[in-house]
């Protein structure tokens, strides 16, 4: 059943803030597998400019996603999540993140759109720190599968 | 140090780099950035949904395909912007050495106020697994 267009432009309030940690991004850089100073070295990151040791470029994922959650759980919209594949994910940076932000998710319903029977979710996410200047806006793509297409 | 604005044309290429992904780094993964979804660690589960085998996280494809950027430019908050789309699964198979997969870049637009566009390809094997994979870096 196609997801109801009436929810486009519809508004999450903001989530509690997300304090992220040097330790934090630490064992997220080292998942990945990236050894870059400036994730883990304060003097490498002040070199460069920042008040402490900055994030991946992927590590505010970590926070949309959770805040995205509202709107994959969102009794009204309906969406069946166990169909539902990420198909594209956008970032735009007003400055990385790093330790020591405080972080709350505005998320919000961007596009509904039904494609060969697949319903196609656009869901945003606006990144503010304490003193409410934005640093990231986080855009994905949410594909449910069609309920004859499941298993595919 | 940081590359230059003025050391890039259009066509200059970053270095190519391939990295490993194993089971243990999905389920390192996992941890780390709590998408514990079962398709990314339980290989019955994964088989049920119609999987070919346990597939790594699209975000930690994301992130390997940025390294590539980030460690050219040297300084990882140069990105200004970074999308890609999810088009090809990477399985990962359970036998303790993985899978690879393989990023290049180049730089494809020059733009205002000395920043780039640069555009990846990422594979494994002979599959793109991410489409339009793009970034935009700012440059000194």
């Amino acid at each position: 059943m196609a997801l109801d267009p009436s929810f486009i432009g519809r508004t999450y309030p903001p989530t509690e803030p997300y304090e992220v940690g040097r330790e934090k991004i630490r064992e997220f850089a080292t998942a990945i597998g990236d050894a870059n100073p400036a994730y883990t070295d304060l003097e490498t990151a002040k070199a460069l400019g920042y008040p402490e040791v900055i994030a991946p470029p992927t590590f505010p994922f970590v926070i949309t996603y959770g805040a995205a959650a509202q709107v994959v759980n969102d009794p009204e919209l309906g969406l069946d999540y166990t169909r539902v594949v990420h198909g594209d994910q956008k970032f735009s940076y007003s400055r990385p993140v790093h330790a020591g932000d405080r972080l709350t998710v505005t998320v919000a319903i961007d596009a509904i759109k039904s494609l060969a029977g697949n319903d196609v979710l656009t869901v945003s996410g606006q990144v503010h720190d304490e003193s409410g200047e934005h640093v990231v806006t986080s855009i994905m793509t949410l594909v449910a599968r069609a309920a004859d297409q499941a298993g595919e | 140090m940081t590359i230059s604005f003025d050391q890039v044309e259009v066509g200059t290429e970053l270095p190519a780099q391939s990295f490993p992904v194993t089971r243990a780094a999905l389920v390192q993964y996992a941890g780390a950035s709590g998408d514990f979804n079962p398709i990314h660690w339980n290989e019955k589960f994964a088989l049920e949904v119609g999987l070919p085998d346990v597939i790594a996280h699209g975000m930690f494809t994301m992130a390997e395909a940025i390294r590539v950027v980030t460690d050219w430019v040297g300084d990882p908050g140069a990105v200004v912007d970074y999308g890609v789309r999810f088009t090809k699964p990477v399985p990962v198979p359970n036998d303790g050495v993985g899978t690879v997969i393989e990023v290049t870049g180049k730089v494809a637009a020059l733009l205002d106020d000395r920043r780039v566009r640069v555009d990846l390809v990422v594979k494994n094997g002979e599959n793109k697994v991410l489409n339009m994979s793009r970034a935009v870096v700012q440059l000194g």
